[in-house]
């Protein structure tokens, strides 16, 4: 081997590596910026329900508990949606509406968070304000929505990709017992499919609770806890919002700044979380199967 | 028919022909639902933005606090976040890929690498943005630049640049690499002239769909490098720029009284920018896809 040919070989290696290094990276920073935040804020105000921190009160749970109402809510419409439509491309279209079906749902992929967040204050806000007689149109179910455009296309594709999976001797083995074709998506192809339908789910939610943009213009902004359903229909704060709408004015190494990268490192670890396991539910379904079919 | 014969039926109950027909009818509203507001908002955007765009509009600068004039400081500047980005992240991402298609064998270390991109494609945008800030702007006192901006979003591209090179690499058969060893070739030169022409395609669709989420987004780029407004072009990779989604960000969330025409016009522009890259990406796959011997 040549000696040039062997620095190559030795660069690929490492740039093989560099994903590593680059997790470690990112959780270092978080973790030197954020983690002083405990020694300046009590755990008991951190965890508290107040969030103004021009007051010096630094309360993240209705921060918390904004995300979760926005991100679950957007799952409720993304899912049906999500799946319904993967179980339309996969089982049911004819082949010329799914070659028209999937590049719509990658231009929908491709659309940026920031120009969803413009027709939510254009034209979803302003519909919602007078559909529903609210007073403001910025709410938490706005965001929702738009969160729900975001999550379908990867669950789309990821919930595709599990029905594909399946293999065609179970759908063949439903038909020859004499099930009609919805029977078999019903009560066969999809709970096949559960595993890798519950990773799209969860990839889902993962892209939603990670959205900023267009969560942060259309929400209000409002920190405030969930208390019952009507705080669907009112304005709220999620954690993601609140970083990029403070981080830009605070002084590097206030209180303020080291909160705001604490909300990051708590991110950072519900979005490891999610996507660690859900991969990992992908593998173990593929070996399942492997076990059946042999 | 025996599975209709156990079933004990209700008044109510409807024949499997109509389930399946109700069922298919269900699917097909929903996936009608999913798909429309998506081709929605791109005729609307495209209706209410074309009047807006001429040539002053696209080569001047704003003008009035950015209420007339053009944009040409925030399509510059997503042009050299886009260039900045590519620069770092391709030949990271396909000398990544190469290692993981090629090299890796089947180890522990290898598994942590996959968790890693995993981890690494989940983090949200805004925690890349602290991350950049933190790592870039103020460790390495790179400061508000194109410069810290396009390493953050290099690394946020990483993941999609890796996988789609390795799945473009994996994807060439076994043989070509028998062959190419077999005539003698050392293990890079058969990578080098054998495999990595066949998987270009894949691998170039891979770097325009990770470049095309990179431009899109906004929250990495809110503290590393972008800025409300600039007299004059950027002239150094060190100088913060204007950018294209933080503009549409500012303008219709930070100036009052914005005139509809310029919003809509900067919308159609970057969506242009993204769905041209999307569009380009596809053609490529489906050329490849045409020409491809095995």
């Amino acid at each position: 081997m040549k000696s040039s040919e062997r620095i190559l070989t030795h660069a690929i290696r490492i740039a093989g590596s560099s994903s590593i290094l680059f997790v470690l990276l990112i959780f270092v920073f978080l973790v030197r910026e954020g983690l002083p935040a405990l020694g300046e804020v009590s755990l008991s105000d951190l965890f508290s329900t107040r969030w103004y921190p021009i007051e010096d009160l630094y309360g993240i749970l209705p921060l918390i508990s904004g995300s979760l109402v926005v991100t679950l809510s957007s799952i409720l419409f993304a899912l049906p949606l999500g799946v319904g439509t993967a179980i339309y491309i996969g089982e049911i279209a004819p082949q010329k509406v799914k070659e028209i079906l999937k590049p719509a749902v990658e231009i929908m992929a491709g659309i940026p968070s920031v120009v969803l967040g413009f027709i939510g204050i254009q034209a979803l806000s302003p519909f919602l304000r007078v559909f529903l007689n609210l007073p403001t149109g910025l709410t938490a179910l706005s965001g929702s929505i738009l969160l729900a455009l975001i999550a379908i296309p990867s669950i789309v594709s990821i919930a595709e990709d599990a029905l594909y999976a399946v293999p065609g001797s179970y759908r063949d083995a439903a038909y020859a017992l004499g099930a009609t074709q919805w029977q078999t998506i019903w009560g066969v192809v999809l709970p096949a499919a559960r595993s890798g339908l519950l990773t799209a789910v969860m990839l889902g939610v993962g892209r939603s609770l990670g959205e900023t943009m267009a969560v942060m213009m259309v929400t209000g902004n409002a920190s405030t806890l969930f208390a019952g359903l009507d705080s669907l229909i009112m304005p709220v704060r999620t954690m993601t919002a609140t970083i990029a709408s403070e981080m830009g004015e605070v002084a590097s190494g206030s209180v303020h700044y080291h909160v705001l990268f604490f909300i990051g490192i708590l991110l950072f670890i519900f979005s490891l979380i999610i996507n660690v396991s859900s991969s990992s539910f992908q593998v173990k379904s593929k070996q399942e199967k492997g076990q059946v079919t042999s | 028919m025996i599975p209709e014969m156990q079933v004990r039926k209700s008044p109510l109950a409807l024949s499997r022909q109509n389930q399946q027909k109700l069922g298919f009818m269900g699917i097909r509203l929903i996936s009608l639902l999913t798909i429309l507001p998506i081709l929605g908002i791109v005729v609307y955007i495209a209706s209410r933005g074309l009047a807006a765009i001429n040539w002053e509009f696209l080569t001047a600068m704003p003008r009035d606090g950015m209420r007339a004039g053009g944009i040409l400081p925030a399509i510059v500047g997503t042009f050299y976040l886009m260039i900045g980005t590519a620069l770092f992240s391709i030949p990271l991402g396909i000398a990544a890929g190469i290692y993981l298609a090629e090299y890796a064998s089947d180890n522990l270390w290898t598994r942590g690498i996959r968790i890693a991109i995993i981890s690494l494609g989940g983090v949200p945008s805004v925690v890349y943005g602290l991350f950049g800030l933190g790592l870039f702007v103020l460790f390495f006192k790179f400061g508000i630049s194109i410069l810290s901006a396009s390493l953050t979003l290099s690394i946020m591209t990483l993941p999609v640049i890796i996988s789609t090179c390795e799945e473009a690499l994996r994807s060439v058969p076994y043989s070509f690499r028998v062959v190419g060893i077999s005539l003698g070739g050392t293990q890079w030169q058969t990578i080098r002239r054998v495999i990595l022409p066949q998987a270009l395609p894949g691998i170039v669709t891979g770097i325009i769909l990770g470049l095309e989420r990179a431009v899109g987004e906004t929250a990495p780029i809110l503290f590393t490098g972008a800025t409300f407004f600039l007299p004059h072009l950027p002239s150094s990779p060190m100088d913060a720029t204007m950018a294209l989604p933080y503009h549409i960000y500012v303008i219709s969330t930070q100036v009052p009284g914005m005139p509809a025409g310029i919003q809509y016009g900067t919308v159609l522009v970057l969506l242009a920018f993204v769905l041209g890259m999307n569009l380009i990406a596809s053609l490529i796959r489906s050329r490849a896809r045409a020409r491809r011997q095995w």
